[in-house]
Parts: structure tokens; sequence; C-alpha cells
């Protein structure tokens, strides 16, 4: 009758994520009239466990297995958690990880799983809320389930704060080792190259809208022009116009910087992890309702192509042929 | 070897657009090849080239429109496709993850591939759970969120792409499931010459029937209630007028704010 949320850690760390699922399972647990437990699998668990007793959490289970995640392990950690426990709702985070277990633990648990949820709301039926096309529609669901599984988004809620009184448990999974078949081998961070975007006052950062290869001169000559640092959303590196290190998300760099300039960047929750922390954030996209506009603080609604040689000439600078 | 893709049409929402009751207006949306899937497709097709005796098949859950984007996945390079679809598919609500996984799992038990290879989600649902679900189901290893893959015969080593600028470096034993991330390789457009033998490529299409499955498949739980458009948060001061005007407003500012020269 609980709600079992499970944390996450990386590299002797854990992640805020882990503070905001307390926060989600308070919340749940809340509307649902139940406790709030959570399982800390792997790592230095006694230490994870201290940090993670928070107001509101019940009982944290630790299971001291391995030092970094590994999907078997957490499958049936979980799954072995779970007869123990018997929680309604299994609340689990929307990460790359969690994406790697939550949909065997779901299939083997037979729990209907929705994820990437953004907003929790009433008993029986829980209603829950995503979105979808991309950031452009909200739709809410009625889980009409005993019990269910829930991958929530990270940085939705916010971290956990105020100390607990929770009891700390260990709980002694049975592992079959030789039932897993993936085996991590390290880790290698996407190298630096020659300029870290994290360390940039003005950001010109460029996304789909710049179209084309051949369009990036333009931006390059309004980030001269400005003396500031080229960036970009994810597509512009996944089509290799600008090497990985310029990438500012979720899965690239997080930037802070005074000024940033998003051009032609729709504003896509993966980009606006890495740079909402931006001071102050300009947007310049056809489309007025943009995601990119929620979070910026200024904003114009026109073509780049039109407006970036202006900006450019404005300063001085000379706009390429493009 | 055989590698079993998976190759979904996902709708694309124009700039503006209606919703009636708890879906978009059919008119508003523009369907095309899922963005992870072209780069599964990519991989696998790289694979075939090589290594020798490799075949490609692709299987997708969607209505007849979708055999356009079937015949493009097949004009890139993939050998044969597989299509599912009926009136109970047509008439559901909408497909949760366990009906897809379990359509998808059915497929790949009757195909039995070394290799399945999957987005890592849809650019319309965005579940990002299908791949890991159809791993479970066939007792394949896995990996989620796939940009790097060196393949030897009974071993995938993969790189997942964790989020900010890690990755993490895995061995999978094979028979897999690899959910494949955006950037791992470059799509190839389809050519000319691809597009004519698409043509001549099978595509076989079943009923949930034919590949032995009844339409308990698509009950679930989890009932869609409301669709709406997100009240904007928007507090963002719009600069208006032409460009020239826009432009000027912008760099009054960024000079008052003194971060940049001249």
């Amino acid at each position: 009758m609980t709600v079992l949320a499970v944390t996450e850690h990386r590299r002797g760390e854990l992640r805020d994520v882990s503070f905001e699922i307390v926060t989600a399972g308070r919340e749940l647990a809340s509307e649902l009239g139940t406790e709030l437990e959570l399982a800390v699998i792997g790592g230095d668990v006694d230490d994870f466990a201290d940090r993670l007793n928070l107001d509101g959490v019940g009982t944290i289970y630790t299971v001291e297995e391995g030092e970094e995640f590994n999907h078997g392990v957490y499958t049936q950690a979980i799954e072995q958690l779970y007869a123990e426990t018997e929680p309604t709702a299994l609340l689990l985070p929307n990460t790359v990880n969690g994406l790697d277990y939550a949909p065997a633990v779901a299939g083997r648990l037979d729990l209907p799983l929705v994820t990437d949820v953004i907003g929790v709301e009433g008993e029986d039926p829980l209603e829950v809320t995503r979105e979808q096309y991309g950031g452009k529609v909200e739709t809410t669901y009625d889980i009409d389930a005993d019990s269910y599984a829930i991958t929530i988004r990270p940085a939705e809620w916010p971290a956990a704060e105020g100390a607990g009184e929770a009891a700390i448990e260990a709980f002694e999974a049975d592992i079959d080792e030789d039932a897993i078949g993936a085996t991590v081998t390290g880790f290698q961070e996407v190298s630096g190259g020659d300029v870290d975007i994290s360390e940039a006052d003005v950001l010109v950062s460029i996304g789909r809208g710049i179209e084309e290869e051949e369009n990036i001169p333009l931006v390059e000559a309004l980030a001269d022009a400005l003396g500031a640092t080229l960036s970009s959303s994810r597509p512009i590196v996944d089509n290799g116009w600008l090497p990985k290190n310029r990438q500012v998300g979720q899965s690239g760099k997080v930037v802070t910087p005074d000024v940033y300039i998003a051009i032609g960047i729709s504003g896509a929750v993966q980009h606006v992890a890495g740079m909402k922390g931006a001071d102050t954030i300009v947007a310049i996209n056809t489309d007025p309702n943009a995601p990119i506009y929620d979070i910026a603080d200024y904003g114009i609604v026109d073509d780049l192509f039109d407006v970036v040689p202006e900006l450019i000439e404005a300063f001085g600078g000379d706009v390429p042929d493009v | 070897m055989k590698i079993l893709v998976t190759v979904k049409e996902v709708a694309e929402v124009d700039d503006e657009f209606g919703i009636s009751g708890l879906d978009i207006d059919a008119s508003d949306l523009e369907y095309n090849l899922n963005e992870w899937d072209d780069y599964a497709v990519e991989e696998a097709v790289q694979l075939s080239e090589e290594r020798d005796g490799v075949e490609v098949v692709t299987v997708t859950i969607g209505p007849e429109r979708s055999e356009e984007t079937i015949r493009m996945a097949l004009a890139k390079g993939a050998d044969r496709a597989l299509r599912v679809w009926d009136d109970t598919l047509e008439d559901a609500q909408y497909l949760d993850v366990s009906t897809k996984a379990d359509i998808i799992t059915t497929v790949a038990e009757a195909e039995e591939p070394d290799l399945v290879l999957t987005g890592v989600q849809a650019g319309d649902d965005s579940n990002g759970a299908t791949g890991v679900a159809v791993a479970e189901r066939l007792d394949y290893e896995w990996a989620a969120v796939v940009n790097a893959l060196d393949l030897s015969d009974d071993v995938a080593s993969v790189h997942r792409e964790l989020e900010g600028g890690i990755e993490e470096l895995t061995d999978v034993e094979l028979p897999a499931v690899l959910t494949i991330q955006t950037g791992i390789n470059e799509p190839r457009y389809a050519s000319l010459r691809g597009i004519r033998q698409a043509q001549r490529k099978p595509l076989e299409t079943s009923s949930l029937e034919e590949i032995g499955l009844d339409e308990s498949v698509v009950e679930t739980p989890v009932e869609r209630t409301d669709m709406y458009e997100p009240e904007s948060e928007s507090d963002a001061v719009i600069w208006e007028g032409d460009a020239e005007e826009t432009a000027s407003e912008l760099a009054q500012f960024l000079r008052d704010k003194g971060v940049v020269e001249g």
C-alpha cells in the first residue's frame, strides 16, 4: 500500500533526481494517503541513505550490491523488494539509467508503466500528466490498476529538504549473477576540445532553425561580432555541423552565461535542462508558441535569416554570403 | 545474422494546430519516419554492409499510410519489411508500451533475430520504453540509449549516452535489444536506385490474429482522459517591429548589459 521510490547515483554521488523523486513521492503518498519508502541500490548505500533521510520518508531500504548501476542487479533487486513491500506505486526516475530498467521491472511484475510523468493527482484512479508531440500538448491518463509503475521527469519537482526520521533497513537481495549478461566496463567523458562553453559569458546558440550546414557561417559571424561563443542544441551536433563539446543540454553541457541567445531553438526540455541557469535568455524563433519563450526573458518572433544579418551589421560585422 | 529494426511512422504537429477530443486534428499532422528509428535503420544497414550474411528486417505497427515510411527504410537498405495492423489496432484509443511491446515481441519470436535495434523513443509519444520492454519479454539482454556500437560474434560493446557528457561502456551478450540514440551515425538519404529497388522488396502485412495474438493485446488499464495545450508560462518581453528594428532593440540591450563591445 506504499509508494516505493528508487533513487539514483553515479560514480559515488547521488544524482539530483534522487532528491526530486522524494518530493514527487511525498506528493503521491499524500494523494494516496500512504507512506513513502525509498530504495538505494549499490554504491555507498549507508552514506546515501543518511543523505536521503529526509522529511516524509518512512523507510529506506539499502541494497548493498555493486558500486555502479547495472540494470540486471536493479531489475532483480527491485523485483524482490516489490514482493516484500507490496507497494501501490513504484516510482522510478525517467533518466537514461531509469529507462534502462523501468520497462524490464514493469514487464516482470506485470505492472502498467507510464513514463516521463510531470504531474500526479487523485487517488482512485490516479491521474498522471505527461507531454506529447515534443511538448506541444499535455495529456492526462487515469491508471485504473491496483498497482503501477511511473517514471518521473527530472527537474520537474524541486529537491526535497528537511531532516527526517526514516528507518534504515538493509535488504538482502538474492542476485542471480548468471542471469546478468550486460557488464559495465568503464566510463568515458566527452572530450573538452578547444572550447569550454560552460565558461562563456555570452553564448550564441543555434538549433534546427539554422536548416543547413551551409548557414553556420552566418551565426559564426554573429558570435565573432559580439565576442561571444557559439554553442548549439542537440540536432546540430547529431548532424556533425558542430563538435560535441558545443552541445548544451541534458546530454551535453550545463551552461550559466550572463546572456544566452537561442536562435532557431524550440526549447525542448532536454535543451532547457542545460541552459535555464543563464542570467538572461533571448530567443529568436518564428514560432510564438515554441517552448523556448516559456523560459526566455526577451524574444524576437521573426525569421533568424532576417534578424541575424541585421544584428551582425549593428555590431559592425561582415554578413557572410549564405 | 539477422537484425530486426523497429520502424515507426510518427506524427509531427504543425505550428498551428487544433485538438478534437483526445488527439490533434489529423489535418494538422504530418507523418515521417521517427528520427531515432532513422539512426537505428542506418546502424543495421551499416552492419549488413560491413559483414556477410546479415539480413535486415523492419517491423512496423501502423496503418497502410505508414508503408511510405517503411519503403523509405527499405530504400535505405533494409531487406524486407513486416507491418502489423488491423481494425482492433485502428479502433484502440491509443497503443501503450505494453501493447506495442507484446506485438513486436511476437514478431521477433517468429523471426528469431540476433539483434533488435529500436530508436530510444518515438518523437510523438516519447515513451522511451518499448525497446527494453521487448528485451524483457524475449529474455534477451539489452542496453538503452546507445550512441556507439562495436559488434563481435556474441557480444555488442556499446557506449550508453548518460546525462552530462558521460558515456557508460558496456558489454552486452547477444542476442540483445539495443535502443539507438540520435548521432550514433549519419543516416543516409535514400538513393534513386534504392527507392526503385525498395518497390520490389517484400513488405508483408499481418493482422493481430495472423501473428498469433488476439484483441486483448490492446487492453490497458491506462486510459487517456484529456489532451490540451499547456498554458504558456511565458513572461518574455517580445520586441516588435521589422527585423531591423528588433535587431536594433537587441543590440541596444546587449550594449546596456555591458556584455559586448562595439
